[in-house]
């Protein structure tokens, strides 16, 4: 029999896999484009308006859903990314933090004028929904699902970038954007995809995170101070270090909250700001 | 190499410098005697300019020790070794685009008489630091458009700007990097003017690739090439030197 | 610039520049207009000037000296509490309170500095955003001290110089808050145009270049940093004074990301830009209070696009650049 600490630990790496797929996308963009883009979780909240619609209005399987959220808020983010966000690409940190405020705030009020203000509703098939008991311990379906996705996401990523010649492209131009361009990498488009597939990894977190943490308009800017935190903590564009920080995270907070309440979200921040003030790149960043 | 007698203005020894397995300074030893005219001349990516970023601070070295006047700087920040008398130009134009020549100048000179903290007094009111900023900014014949916005100087004048700021904070050392780069070739005659009009106090390392202009103002050329100094010694013997018309001409494949 | 400017002396040029303009003393004048003007509107003129201060003390950090910080109404929050808590167990003398408030800002804005001053970019951003967020948890949690989120209950200010009571019409709250707006304003042209505020530009507009002149640019931003906390503690204190009351709401993230916004609006660095940005701001949330908040985000949205996509210094960047044109043909 595991003493009650295990139960709060599944919950808490249930919990910061989810986080983990919600902030993968920006850890790479940001390290690789550095483009501060606060309008990440707009397109996590677009992946989960597509899970929605598609399940509440055309009766969708749950799990057909989820690549479609992952596509959906891919395509979004391209039409973002020519039109807006390739012009900002050399400006300063101010303006990028203002524009993605910006879209941020408007997708917001977009969502909210057509799905209202309240919280949306699934139904994940019922084998999903229940849980069952292991060495003494509470394990939720659901939360077990999370955690194959998130160990899944981590393994793709993992291997695209070390085994794939795009991930190659990828890390060249991290390393040195200026060589990568001399190589004859055409580097506007290894940005452009990459950040499609960060913003569909973004669609697919909002549609995975509405059986957990419910999904309303302002999921937009909830879960951005997360996403944000695990970012700089984890180090920019170190998949490690998001996987790392988001379990980090989402065990402090699930801990926090039960066993000291009254600390609120107190503790994440500490946390950030303790590991900030050591490592300013992040655990895994450079610089 | 150099008399005994003489007073070494900057020195470096022994300096290394990697980023991960690639070894941009190894096993550096130089000497600047006071007054020195010395040429660092090597080919695209030999780390002259990585050599000046080391020296200056702005890079830390892996190994060695540098020294300005006797006193170890090699752990000061740039800041410390700018007011010890160490400074340099940049390569590509490192100017305050939206102040104007006469605010820049003053600037670095208020910076240097450690009255920049001071915010109750106008600095119309600071008169001497003024005035002496207009004076560089004359003396390198930019006074008639001290007014002008930096970014809107054509490139000559910049590149001049960028050596006032290097001399408002009244270096005994100066370190230019490729004071020239980027002005047409008959411009790029004033800039040596102003350089040969130094004070023969200053000791002076520039980066250059314009030959002509090493043998005209060179009494030492100092050759770097893949991050290591690979000869050096006066204008005559570099010019005869073997190896250094192939490292140039590229008639032996390096790397 | 223009043929005359070339017949000045380098000091006279200088002194030139931080001459006050004809339009600026018609500017402040005209802030006397709301009296007459709209004598239903003091409170909320009251509270845009505070708003003003409040905007200013940012500019100072963001506009000269390029510190972007999502966290800055911890510094008003300081002030607002600080004062509120003074009035509530010591007295309600106004001038003390102003200076205990300022003074609290003071301190925490310098030990912070120190860490503000350290990093860049991403790093500082989250940074600043972490502490004003933690600093709002803690007020929330410590109830006892800030009536947690109801609010701060029991302050009560004495009557300005003993004779002008605070009053729903805000007369008084008006002529009060301008003043001290005026005051510190003042204050802050001095700084802009000290060779400390040179110093503050350089750090905008070059960071390589500032220790490459023997600048230490840390201890430049330590010291705008603390001037500026001071700056927002004064106008945080002078709400809590004005109103009478303190909530979480001063410290929280929707008031640091408002000023900013208020900022970027009317156009950084260039001192007026906080004013302009503050007064159209809220005379604008004012006039659309009935909508619901969302929809009012979506025009701030909306505007933060605009802004950056096509008038990058703000109203008065656009202004200038107007002016500039203008002058030319």
């Amino acid at each position: 029999m595991l003493p009650p600490v295990f139960g709060v630990l599944f919950d808490g790496i249930a919990y910061g896999m989810l986080l983990f797929v919600l902030s993968v996308g920006l850890s790479v963009t940001l390290g690789l484009m550095n483009f501060v883009n606060l309008a990440h979780c707009a397109f996590a909240m677009v992946g989960g308006y597509t899970t929605v619609t598609l399940m509440n209005q055309f009766g969708w399987p749950f799990f057909a859903t989820l690549p479609m959220a992952f596509i959906v808020s891919a395509l979004a983010s391209v039409v973002f990314e020519r039109t807006l966000y390739r012009r900002l690409y050399r400006a300063t940190d101010l303006d990028q933090v203002l524009l993605t405020i910006g879209l941020a705030f408007i997708s917001v009020a977009v969502f909210a004028w057509f799905y209202g203000t309240t919280q949306q509703p699934i139904n994940v098939p019922s084998y999903m929904r229940g849980s069952f008991a292991f060495l003494g311990i509470n394990i939720a379906v659901y939360r077990l699902f999370l955690i194959g996705i998130g160990i899944v996401v981590t393994l793709a990523l993992v291997f695209g970038l070390e085994y794939t010649r795009f991930g190659a492209q990828v890390r060249a131009a991290v390393d040195n954007q200026r060589m990568a361009r001399g190589l004859g990498i055409d580097v506007d488009k290894t940005f452009a995809l990459t950040f499609a597939l960060g913003s569909g990894l973004a669609g697919l977190g909002g549609a995975l995170a509405i059986e957990i943490v419910g999904l309303d308009p302002v999921f937009a800017f909830t879960y951005l101070v997360y996403v944000l935190i695990i970012v700089s903590v984890g180090g920019l564009g170190s998949i490690v270090g998001s996987f790392l920080a988001a379990i980090l995270i989402g065990v402090s907070d699930i801990a926090g909250k039960y066993y000291v309440p009254e600390l609120g979200a107190f503790l994440i921040y500490l946390v950030m700001l303790v590991i900030l003030m050591w490592r300013p790149a992040g655990l895994f960043g450079r610089r | 190499m150099t008399a005994p007698a003489t007073e070494i203005a900057l020195s470096a020894r022994k300096l290394e410098k990697r980023f991960g397995s690639l070894v941009v300074a190894n096993d550096i030893n130089l000497a600047l005697p006071k007054g020195a005219r010395y040429a660092l001349i090597g080919p695209n990516g030999a780390g002259k300019t990585t050599l000046i970023n080391l020296m200056t601070g702005m890079l830390f070295p892996d190994g060695g020790k540098i020294t300005l006047e006797g006193e170890d700087i090699t752990a000061l920040e740039p800041q410390s070794r700018v007011r010890r008398g160490l400074a340099r130009t940049f390569q590509i134009n490192t100017l305050f685009p939206g102040l104007n020549a006469l605010e820049a100048v003053t600037l670095a000179v208020v910076e240097r008489r450690g009255i920049a903290g001071q915010f109750w007094r106008n600095l119309s009111a600071h008169r001497e630091s003024v005035d002496e900023a207009y004076d560089i900014l004359s003396r390198l014949k930019l006074g008639d458009s001290c007014y002008r916005i930096t970014r809107e100087l054509p490139y000559g004048r910049q590149r001049l700007l960028e050596i006032a700021l290097a001399l408002a904070t009244r270096p005994k050392v100066l370190l230019l990097d490729e004071p020239a780069a980027g002005v047409p070739h008959e411009e790029s005659g004033e800039i040596f003017e102003v350089v040969a009009g130094l004070s023969d106090d200053l000791t002076l390392l520039f980066i250059e690739h314009d030959m002509h202009v090493v043998f005209r103002f060179a009494t030492h050329i100092i050759v770097l090439v893949g991050g290591a100094i690979f000869a050096e010694g006066s204008p005559a013997e570099i010019s005869a030197h073997p190896g250094v018309r192939e490292v140039y001409l590229g008639t032996r494949k390096h790397g | 610039m223009t043929l005359s400017d070339t017949a000045l002396t380098p000091q006279a040029y200088i002194r030139s520049q931080s001459r006050w303009r004809p339009i600026e003393i018609v500017f402040w004048l005209s802030l006397l207009l709301p009296y007459v003007l709209f004598p239903n509107y003091l409170s909320l003129a009251s509270q845009i000037a505070i708003t003003a201060m409040f905007a200013l003390s940012l500019d100072l950090i963001l506009g000269y000296a390029g510190v972007v910080s999502l966290g800055h109404a911890a510094f008003f929050g300081i002030g607002a509490y600080t004062a509120g808590i003074f009035s509530k167990f010591v007295w309600g003398e106004l001038f003390t309170g102003l200076l205990v408030a300022t003074a609290l800002a003071a301190l925490v804005g310098y030990v912070t500095s120190f860490i503000i001053a350290r990093f860049r970019h991403l790093t500082l951003i989250m940074i600043t955003l972490g502490l004003g967020l933690l600093l709002h948890e803690a007020a929330n949690s410590a109830s006892w001290l800030t009536g947690g989120s109801d609010g701060l209950q029991g302050v009560q200010v004495w009557p300005l110089l003993g004779v002008f009571k605070f009053d729903l019409y805000g007369k008084t709250a008006y002529g009060y808050s301008l003043a001290m707006l005026f005051l510190v304003f003042l204050f802050a042209r001095r700084i802009i145009h000290s060779p400390f505020g040179l110093a503050l530009r350089g750090i905008r507009e070059n960071w390589t270049r500032m220790p490459a002149i023997g600048a230490a640019s840390r201890a430049h931003i330590r010291k705008i940093y603390t001037i500026s906390a001071a700056m927002a503690g004064l106008a945080g204190a002078l709400i809590a004074q004005t109103t009478e009351t303190v909530s979480l709401e001063t410290l929280s993230f929707e008031r640091s990301a408002d000023v900013l916004v208020m900022l970027v609006l009317g156009g950084a660095g260039r001192l007026y830009g906080g004013l302009i940005g503050a007064a159209v701001f809220m005379i604008a949330r004012d006039q659309f209070s009935g909508i619901a908040p969302q929809f009012w985000y979506f025009w701030i949205g909306i505007l933060l696009v605009v802004v950056v996509m096509a008038l990058p210094n703000g109203i008065l960047g656009g202004l200038s650049a107007l002016i500039a044109r203008w002058r030319r043909k």
